[in-house]
């Protein structure tokens, strides 16, 4: 490891949000000169401790140290300013401006006190053939880029600061091989120039490549720090594990045969999804998992008829099927359900009532002809209240007002209401408490025994293990494993989630010798 | 010269519902000139932009809270309370002149500004701090001229609502039948008056880094904020700019008719005139899109439709179908472009 000192070095520092601890008491520096990988499960603290460096967010405690001096960075400029520049995913580009306009956004040369577009197009041409991006026109609005493109004008903006610290955050996770290649050369340049470079990344050939410096962290703490080499993969994925598994489950049901329900194979969507193929079987609860952003996401939503240009076959019960719309998909014949992404926008009206929300995708259930019948409406949100268990004061209070957890049931029982087939649940329990997860799971597995077949995205391992029947992994928009019975385990799932295969083998043997 | 070529073809194809409404701007009048019996007439150019003036201004001043994603709904009344300054200070010696032209312009500005603390300070959603704000404008131009009239400087009238040689004449600068002044002399001053202000504002102003915050904050206001633009000061800008482009129309219209006149109903109509101008021209309801040269084009287009009525002999009682119709249709066609979203889920977005 380098002797020279840290360009940047963070001690004692904590963050909370809330009651949650997204990072605990941590200390960590980066030296002049390196490439450093940050390692981690999700939700691991990584983008936490990512944007505290970069001035997104502020610490709860601690000291943040640059060049040895004490710094308090109170935004992404300031931060900037001081050499710290995170390349964020996409998130920073105006989608209406010009791709030069984009790359000197804050800071655009000048002429006569107005941006002097000439020069700004001189340099900002400079700047993309430093990262052999010659063919995008800084003319170009960024929205008329492709996804990869606009990921390296990103980067072209962040060398326009030029930076000390580089923080890449999954920087290559959308980029073609060919440009990732480009990205490699140019972190060995700016190793050569001095630049620490902070690489978050899931692909652990990308970081045994790159990387000299490794660092785990996991449940919000910095675990250990390590130069390339004195780990083997094996090790490093048990650094990442280790973690106490804090919710019950309910009992494993038997594994049995089951008749298909519902097959897909080769589904493809855009970059997504790369040809999946699954099967899942009537009354069972199957697992999707793997890292963030490989597709599951998407699945789900092909499933339910909101993407737009989908290609393969989707089978229920044998008759193909086509989802136009989510309109279409929840009803006969082929009743899915799905529980969104984020409860607040895709999930619930917050101002609407609890009620209104409860009943909003069932309506036709609870009307006589084209007026709803506010008896119907009553009997059946006392049923899903009480079904769920769902603690509130009145029906008719906005349902805004209930908890976390409580706003998740709500959304559950609302899709309930519809009576499904097949339940599509988006990672249902992020974000609430131990409590309602495990009246979720109970619920899941009621649905299971009740002959509905559910497909659960879920970011957290444990609940895959815990859960479900079968885990299916995804990476890069295809299955990369199957497993079930006594494969499910986090070390088999983080490895296929990672795309390395051996580890689960040697992790087999270990077992087995032991 | 390929490089050239190609940058004209980005250059239209990332402007283009500026492009096209500019190409129905040109078309639909060398058609009206070819049916007018005095068409192609320094007289009849005269006579359409001096009618045009106010709208053209009132809807540049609705474009730039429109970039930002807002709506204006106090131009019309803040070009209003303009015109009854106006019609009050805009006479006397030429000192008292232009001091009352000024007083004119920064009353709108300084409207324009208070909408702007309004929204960034007070948090409130432009539409509805427009409406209260607007509400205010009209009663204190009520109060200004509880009824119409006033008397602007009758020179000033004739000499910037008719042609250069006129202009020259009135004030005798300089030998208004010089040859060298011959062949510009036919140029109508409301055009000239037009083209400089907006273009001599705009186009600097869109190349400040407050300028292009605006359009950055229309597009995405939290990459704005990510990359640590200035948005409290460009949307301050942004309004304070609406009132001052709003006063412009109202002192016009101010010295154009030699009077003032606080009427509710007109400006309400000049509002939503103006709305429809700006999205004619281009520029996104959304906001990022679009700019002040568009709303130019989309208000001189809706104007052009009006004349329109006069030279056919439609019955004028047509004419709020018609242009209903018109917008209806140019709108539709810039929403086309949703068709090709696949992810609808990002529609809502």
């Amino acid at each position: 490891m380098s002797k020279l000192a840290p360009i940047m070095r963070l001690s004692g520092i904590s963050k909370n949000f809330g009651a949650t601890h997204a990072l605990k008491d941590v200390d960590f520096s980066c030296r002049p000169g390196s490439i450093h990988a940050i390692l981690g499960e999700n939700g691991a603290g990584k983008s936490t401790l990512i944007k505290i460096m970069s001035g997104v967010l502020k610490p709860t405690s601690g000291n943040l140290y640059i060049d040895g001096r004490e710094a308090s960075l109170q935004s992404p400029t300031q931060a900037a300013s001081k050499g710290v520049v995170c390349i964020f995913q996409e998130l920073s580009l105006v989608p209406d401006l010009s791709v030069a306009e984009n790359i000197f956004l804050d800071s655009p040369p000048k002429k006569w006190g107005m941006i002097d577009r000439k020069k700004q197009r001189v340099a900002a041409q400079a700047l993309l053939a430093r990262i052999k991006c010659e063919d995008i026109d800084p003319s170009e609005l960024v929205k008329d880029l492709s996804l990869s493109r606009r990921q390296m004008v990103e980067i072209a903006k962040a060398l326009g600061k030029k930076p000390k610290v580089l923080i890449l955050d999954e920087a290559t996770s959308a980029l073609s091989s060919q440009d990732v290649e480009t990205i490699y050369d140019l972190l060995e340049d700016l190793k050569c120039e001095g630049v620490s470079s902070l690489f978050i990344s899931h692909k652990m050939q990308e970081v045994d490549r790159l990387c000299d410096t490794l660092s785990v962290f996991r449940n919000g703490q910095h675990i250990e720090t390590f130069a390339k080499g004195e780990r083997s993969d094996e090790e490093i994925v048990k650094l990442m594990i280790g973690r106490s598994v804090d919710a019950q489950y309910p009992d494993k049901r038997p594994l049995i045969k089951r008749e298909t329900q519902l097959s897909i194979s080769d589904l493809k969507w855009g970059g997504e999804l790369q040809g999946v193929t699954l099967k899942l079987g009537k009354g069972e609860i199957l697992g999707l998992g793997g890292l963030d952003g490989q597709g599951q996401k998407e699945l789900l939503l092909a499933l339910f008829g909101v993407l737009r240009g989908v290609e393969g076959k989707v089978e229920i019960d044998g008759r193909a099927m086509t989802m136009r719309s989510p309109a279409s998909a929840k009803t006969s014949p082929t009743n899915f359900a799905l529980v969104p992404e984020d409860r607040k926008t895709e999930g619930l009206m917050l101002e609407m009532s609890i009620a209104d929300n409860l009943m909003i995708a069932s309506l036709a259930s609870i009307s006589n002809g084209p007026f709803v019948s506010s008896t119907k409406e009553r009997d059946a949100v006392a049923k899903g209240i009480k079904k769920l268990q769902i603690k509130v004061g009145s029906a008719k209070h906005p349902v805004s007002t209930l908890s976390g957890g409580n706003q998740q049931k709500v959304v559950i029982a609302k899709w309930l209401q519809t009576n499904p087939n097949i339940v599509l649940l988006n990672d249902p329990t992020r974000g609430i408490d131990v409590g309602t997860k495990q009246e979720i799971y109970k619920l899941i597995h009621e649905l299971a025994e009740q002959g509905k077949s559910v497909l659960l995205y879920s970011t957290d391992y444990a609940e895959l293990i815990g859960c479900c029947d079968r885990v299916a992994i995804m990476y890069e928009g295809k299955i990369s494993a199957e497993l079930e019975g006594d494969e499910v385990s986090e070390a088999a799932i983080l490895s296929a989630a990672l795309n390395i295969g051996d580890v689960l083998e040697d992790e087999k043997r270990e077992t087995f010798n032991a | 010269m390929p490089e050239l070529k190609k940058n004209m073809r980005l250059l239209i194809s990332q402007n283009i519902g500026f492009t096209a409404a500019t190409i129905i701007l040109v078309v639909l009048w060398l058609l009206y000139n070819f049916l007018h019996p005095r068409g192609f007439s320094s007289a009849v150019l005269i006579q359409n932009t001096n009618e045009s003036v106010a709208i053209v201004f009132v809807a540049i001043a609705q474009t730039l809270p429109v970039l930002l994603g807002g709506l204006d709904l106090s131009v019309g009344a803040v070009m209003t309370l303009a015109n009854c300054v106006a019609s009050v200070l805009v006479s006397g010696t030429p000192f008292q002149i232009i001091l009352g032209m000024m007083i004119t312009l920064l009353t709108g500005t300084a409207f324009g500004l208070l909408n702007g603390l309004v929204v960034v300070y007070g948090r409130i959603q432009p539409i509805i701090a427009t409406l209260a704000t607007g509400s205010i404008a009209i009663g204190l131009a009520l109060f200004i001229r509880p009824q119409p009239g006033g008397d602007v400087d009758g020179d000033l009238g004739w000499a910037l609502t008719n042609d250069l040689y006129e202009l020259v004449a009135t004030y005798g600068w300089w030998d208004a039948d010089a040859g060298w002044f011959a062949p510009i002399s036919w140029f109508p001053v409301p055009l000239l008056i037009i083209l400089v202000i907006s273009f001599g504002i705009w186009i600097p102003f869109k190349r400040t880094i407050t300028g292009r915050t605006v359009y950055a904050i229309g597009s995405s206001e939290s990459a704005a904020f990510m990359s640590g633009l200035p948005i409290d000061r460009a949307k301050l800008a942004a309004f304070t700019l609406a009132g001052f482009f709003a006063a412009c129309g109202g002192l016009y219209l101010a010295i154009q008719t030699s009077s003032g006149n606080a009427d509710i109903s007109q400006a309400g109509s000049y509002t939503l005139n103006s709305i429809a101008a700006v999205v004619l021209g281009g520029t996104s309801l959304l906001g990022g899109i679009g700019g002040a040269i568009g709303s130019l084009v989309g208000a001189l287009l809706l104007r052009l439709l009006a004349f329109y009525f006069r030279i056919l002999s439609i019955d004028p009682l047509l004419q709020p179908l018609i242009e209903g119709v018109v917008l209806l249709v140019a709108v539709s066609l810039g929403a086309l472009r949703t068709l090709q979203t696949k992810n609808r889920l990002r529609l809502f977005r």
